[in-house]
């Protein structure tokens, strides 16, 4: 298999269906953050919230990089920290002004 | 708006075991559990733990569960326990929010106790969103809780003690295990390995998964050896014809929540990534939230309900309900996880404990 082929078809975001060969050819753009990643491929912002792709993204900047782990700024963890319906956020909104 | 003294974010080893110090101090505790069942990753071991008598040693791990439940049913009027409970979101002014049962409720604790846990991580190969990949805690699940046999035949990657132990729930759920392998060696205990080397199954040392081939889903597993450089050698291929792959190759801990409210993380590699900082009493830098169990650190569950011990005695001090003999209790807790920590298996870990907590252990 060449290198090509083998990073097609290795997914590293499960939620959104995106593979090594997009995260690698972002990150030689100089898309060197995992937020300009996630905000380009939506890798961390599916059910999984980055849970699965996080790590696996931190690796491959900081080895497209050069860096150590330590020094790249992962996904920024925001609330909900799963997927929940707006209705029931709009009836707890009620709820909680009485 | 809803308010309790103590909110416990996860109702495994360590949630309980904090609940139970925490309203045995006195203090009144809420727990949510995201899941139907309470006990964490403890339902799902069938197999006797390992350790010291004071973290029930030679019990199998899903007995530990009702035995702690039993134990927190002495404080039944402070405790409220709450399942299918996922909170969603901690915010600057302390408001939690939860997906209970499809409702959102909001909640105003006066202190936090964040025991989530870890995660399973993957690892990326031509093929790895192939159903039949799973994670072997996921296999682990389907067998112990579900009871559904998750294949007919398995190629383990990662010899750790999940893998291990994993491996040898399959063979006693009649799944064929084509073999172990680990990318360096095996870091689980050797009794585990022993036992099921003894049964026929090949551990193979300094390998990898090269590809997983299938249509609709699994159908063949191939692996090749590495280099010190993990870059594969040409012509050292095997090939496994197998219906699922399993992944034990670590967990990282769950920190999101402690993200979203601003507790400093760490990221040290030797504890399985971002860890939050915290101190002594288990108290993170955000001193309204204390942490337990595999948040803070890749660890057994045995350590996990004595942090949860202290992270409960502690949280509830911190709002003057003092438990009658904390001292004692404390100074125990301590040395308990000393002596946990301190085996020939645990060099890695203490190198990270290390990292975080500098001479300040």
């Amino acid at each position: 298999m060449d290198q090509k082929t083998l990073e097609e078809k290795t997914i590293i975001c499960r939620c959104s269906d995106v593979t090594l060969k997009e995260v690698r050819d972002l990150i030689r753009e100089g898309y060197t953050e995992p937020d300009e990643i996630k905000r380009i491929l939506r890798t961390g912002m599916g059910p999984c919230q980055g849970r699965t792709c996080g790590p696996l993204i931190l690796r491959e900047v900081a080895i497209m990089t050069g860096r150590t782990i330590d020094e790249i700024v992962p996904f920024t963890y925001r609330p909900p920290s799963k997927g929940i319906k707006m209705g029931a956020i709009a009836k707890g909104g009620e709820l909680n002004d009485k | 708006m809803k308010t309790t003294d103590i909110v416990i974010v996860g109702g495994g080893p360590a949630g309980l075991t904090a609940a139970i110090s925490a309203a045995s101090s006195g203090a009144e505790v809420t727990i949510f559990e995201r899941s139907p069942q309470i006990g964490g990753q403890l339902i799902k071991q069938t197999h006797m733990f390992f350790g010291s008598e004071k973290q029930y040693a030679s019990h199998r791990g899903f007995r530990i569960a009702d035995y702690l439940l039993d134990e927190l049913n002495k404080y039944k009027d402070k405790v409220k326990i709450y399942k299918n409970a996922t909170v969603l979101g901690i915010y600057e002014d302390g408001v939690i929010t939860v997906d209970l049962d499809g409702e959102y409720i909001k909640m105003l604790p006066k202190r936090i106790i964040v025991a989530t846990g870890a995660n399973e991580k993957i690892i990326p190969f031509p093929g790895n969103d192939l159903p039949g990949v799973y994670g072997a805690g996921a296999v682990q699940t389907l067998m112990n809780v579900y009871g559904v046999k998750p294949a007919d035949k398995v190629l383990m990657v990662g010899a750790g003690n999940i893998g291990l132990i994993v491996s040898y729930q399959l063979m006693q759920a009649g799944v064929e295990v084509a073999a172990i392998i680990t990318d360096l060696f095996i870091t689980g205990y050797h009794v585990h390995a022993s036992k099921i080397a003894r049964m026929g199954v090949p551990i193979l040392s300094g390998y990898t998964v090269k590809e997983i081939v299938g249509e609709e889903q699994v159908e063949k597993a191939i692996i090749a050896k590495i280099d010190k450089q993990w870059n594969i050698i040409e012509g050292t291929d095997i090939e496994y014809d197998v219906d699922a792959v399993c992944l034990s190759v670590g967990l990282s801990p769950l920190v999101e929540l402690l993200g979203q409210a601003n507790c400093e993380l760490r990221f040290i590699s030797e504890l399985g990534g971002y860890v939050p900082i915290r101190n002594l009493d288990y108290r993170t830098t955000n001193e309204n939230i204390f942490v337990a169990g595999d948040i803070t650190g890749i660890e057994e569950a045995s350590s996990a309900m004595v942090e949860g011990y202290i992270a409960g005695l502690t949280a509830a001090k911190d709002i003057a309900c003092i438990h009658d003999d904390y001292e004692n209790k404390i100074s125990d807790y301590r040395n308990q996880l000393d002596g946990l920590r301190s085996g020939p298996h645990s060099g890695r870990l203490r190198q990270g404990i290390e990292k975080l907590m500098g001479g300040n252990k």
